[in-house]
């Protein structure tokens, strides 16, 4: 395709091109729960620092209620952080905008959702949804130029240019997400958060979607949060990988070095419930419940002989993993401020492993 | 375990040159096309696939489940040597749940959200072994306990259960009555990876302790091959190839099974660049399956021995 690049605006209050794109500190999310006058919450997220850097895929990845889509939500303004600050280049935008976010920064985030049967109207055509975007966000106003606009968008994500005056209903679910791609494109954003994109789709089209992704990185440079709770695709497609546990980031770095070498007991359960053929007779549940009890009462940290970061299980502390260019850090075992919810995390789907636990109740049925 | 220990082990499921076509007014497509398997007893046996590929209309076919448009138009399917497609509808009846049961997909969002657990599992009991309610919620309460859920939760409403346990609930009515045949349309589809590893790990387990045999539809091929014992990959309503779950995994002999298994991302080696199922790559006549290695079937073409030649459009 030869389409001609958008013509890429001014960014006001751009910063260097070093610094994080996105850069999350404290963040933390409180949810009431209960009633209307109910004072009871649930801590959803607990002091979040993260960077996403410029060109950068970072994945998110973790469990369902993990916490890994409220960051998103806060970062897309959705939710109110309960504090924390929230940079997104350059600008704290939680203090710049602190009602509801600005026209200029919708532009510049954009979100793409799980569902593609759900996120888009399925009445309308496919060029109402890009069109839109465009009148909305960018300079392009006049006829002949939105169509050529609209043309290479199509192009930008593998559709042909027909499809434009289609429904969104008389598309499949992986040309649906295509246009959900398109139109994110449409506001030429700097930063995409993708929550699960694939997750819906059927196995013959989410590679296509992964590749696209990495090429839109490698192409335009746009930076992506990348949700997901499949860690093979994560590293697929992700640079780095966060690996979040109960509200918190328990390990993050280049996502072959946390993958290969997953330094927390947490990151080596997930990994260990990711079936691989590779790996025979993968599920080890002696082994699984080890690893449980290692999240939830370590007592030892294997990174004791870090001298600049002494263990500590009061405060955060961050040891580094191996090579420092991977920038593979691990949360210290020993902290565990949320200890009772990651206990309830582990605890709720995980009663299976009960065979190891409690062999008596075993086998009295049947 | 207490399986069925046969002197002559029987087959328990065996399907032969099954087609189901869907008539429209205007064309029929056949939707499954000529297929032949086998399921032995305790045998799990994998069908992959994309959507679309049939799978499910195929497993539709063995509970009989098909409604206009769907007909069976070819083959046969025996259970234990009983011919499925002669059933009367009292026979069917019995068929179904107590020999063969099923766990659709998105299961989780089968429970009747207005009703008890106990309730809806009481049903299966009161409908089907003439039980009484009190002795059906007994034989409800340990129905759960097989499954690791408390008993407390008989009085649960579904939405009050997380996705996991629903998914539990569904896997544990399903072999209420110990049937002889589970069969399984993606019941992991819509769980996150660790509640899709306690699942997986509860039906081995159940497996293991009940004796029954599985039909396990899935288009995720790792996963499919943690599971099965023996499987098959189906495209566009015929097998294209099928073999030992390892067999298949190591040596894959036809084109499309090689697609499938690089559509999913490695967890382990180097990161090149995947094609996975490329959009627009078709194959089409689709020949019958030949033995490759003994065990190991393949469509591919019988002179040769290869790809079908110009399989691809």
């Amino acid at each position: 395709m030869t389409a001609q690049p958008l013509a890429r605006r001014p960014q006001p209050g751009a910063s260097s091109q070093d610094d994080p794109v996105i850069s999350l500190r404290g963040l933390t999310k409180d949810f009431q729960v209960g009633g209307l006058f109910s004072r009871r919450t649930v801590r959803a997220l607990n002091q979040v620092d993260l960077d996403v850097e410029r060109g950068e895929i970072m994945a998110l990845v973790g469990e369902s209620g993990s916490g890994k889509s409220t960051i998103a939500r806060c970062v897309i303004r959705l939710e109110r952080p309960t504090s924390g600050q929230i940079v997104v280049d350059g600008v704290d935008v939680l203090r710049a905008e602190p009602r509801n976010a600005s026209h200029a920064y919708r532009a510049k985030v954009q979100m793409i959702f799980q569902d593609p049967f759900g996120s888009l109207n399925p009445i309308h055509q496919v060029r109402h949804f890009l069109e839109r975007a465009i009148r909305l966000h960018t300079g392009v106003g006049r006829r002949e130029n939105i169509e050529s606009t609209l043309e290479e968008l199509m192009a930008r994500v593998d559709l042909p240019a027909d499809l434009l005056n289609t429904h969104a209903f008389e598309l499949s679910g992986g040309q649906r997400q295509r246009v959900s791609i398109a139109r994110a494109l449409a506001t030429e954003p700097q930063v995409i958060l993708a929550d699960e994109p694939t997750s819906m789709l059927d196995v013959s089209v989410r590679i296509g979607i992964l590749n696209l992704m990495r090429r839109l990185r490698d192409d335009r440079g746009i930076s992506m949060l990348y949700i997901t709770h499949d860690l093979a695709s994560a590293r697929y497609v992700a640079d780095r990988t966060t690996v979040m546990f109960a509200g918190e980031l328990v390990e993050s770095g280049r996502s072959i070095a946390v993958m290969d070498h997953p330094a927390h007991p947490y990151t080596q359960l997930l990994l260990s419930a990711v079936p691989d053929p590779d790996r025979a007779g993968s599920y080890d549940p002696v082994e699984r419940a080890r690893l449980r009890s290692a999240v939830l009462h370590s007592t030892s940290c294997p990174f004791g002989a870090d001298r600049d970061n002494p263990c500590s299980a009061t405060t955060s502390v961050r040891h580094v993993v191996g090579d420092p260019a991977d920038r593979h850090w691990v949360r210290c075992h020993l902290y565990r401020p949320s200890a009772e919810v990651a206990a309830r995390a582990l605890a709720a789907d995980m009663s299976e492993d009960d065979d190891v636990a409690r062999p008596a109740a075993r086998g009295k049925t049947a | 375990m207490t399986g069925i220990t046969d002197a002559v082990p029987r087959n328990v499921l065996e399907v032969s040159d099954l087609s189901v076509e869907y008539r429209g007014e205007n064309r029929t497509t056949r939707a499954v096309d000529r297929v032949s398997f086998t399921i032995g007893p305790g045998e799990a046996f994998g069908l992959a696939g994309e959507s679309g590929c049939g799978k499910s209309t195929a497993a539709n076919a063995i509970m009989r489940l098909l409604r206009d448009p769907a007909v069976i138009t070819g083959g046969s399917i025996l259970f234990n040597g009983r011919d499925v497609l002669a059933m009367s509808p009292d026979e069917l009846r019995s068929f179904r749940w107590r020999e063969v049961s099923m766990v659709f997909q998105s299961a989780m969002n089968s429970l009747n959200p207005v009703m008890t657990i106990g309730d809806q599992i009481a049903d299966i009991f009161t409908t089907h072994e003439g039980l009484t309610k009190k002795q059906a919620l007994v034989r409800a309460a340990d129905l759960l306990d097989l499954v690791q859920i408390d008993a407390g939760r008989l009085k649960a409403y579904p939405h009050q259960l997380s996705g996991g346990m629903r998914q539990r609930v569904v896997i544990a009515m399903a072999v209420a009555l110990h049937p002889m045949l589970l069969i399984m349309d993606e019941p992991t589809t819509a769980l996150d990876v660790v509640v899709q590893q306690e699942i997986m790990a509860q039906i081995a387990d159940l497996q293991r302790e009940l004796g029954f045999s599985i039909l396990f539809i899935t288009h995720d091929m790792s996963l499919m091959i943690e599971l099965s014992n023996r499987m098959a990959v189906m495209y566009a309503g015929r097998f294209v190839e099928t073999a030992d779950a390892q067999e298949l995994f190591a040596n894959p002999r036809h084109p499309y099974t090689r697609a499938l298994i690089n559509a999913f991302p490695p967890l382990h080696g180097p990161v090149g660049e995947l094609t996975g199922l490329g959009e627009g790559v078709r194959f089409s006549n689709i020949p019958d399956l030949v033995e490759v290695s003994p065990g190991h079937l393949a469509a591919l073409d019988p002179v040769s021995n290869h790809d079908i030649p110009g399989g691809r459009s």
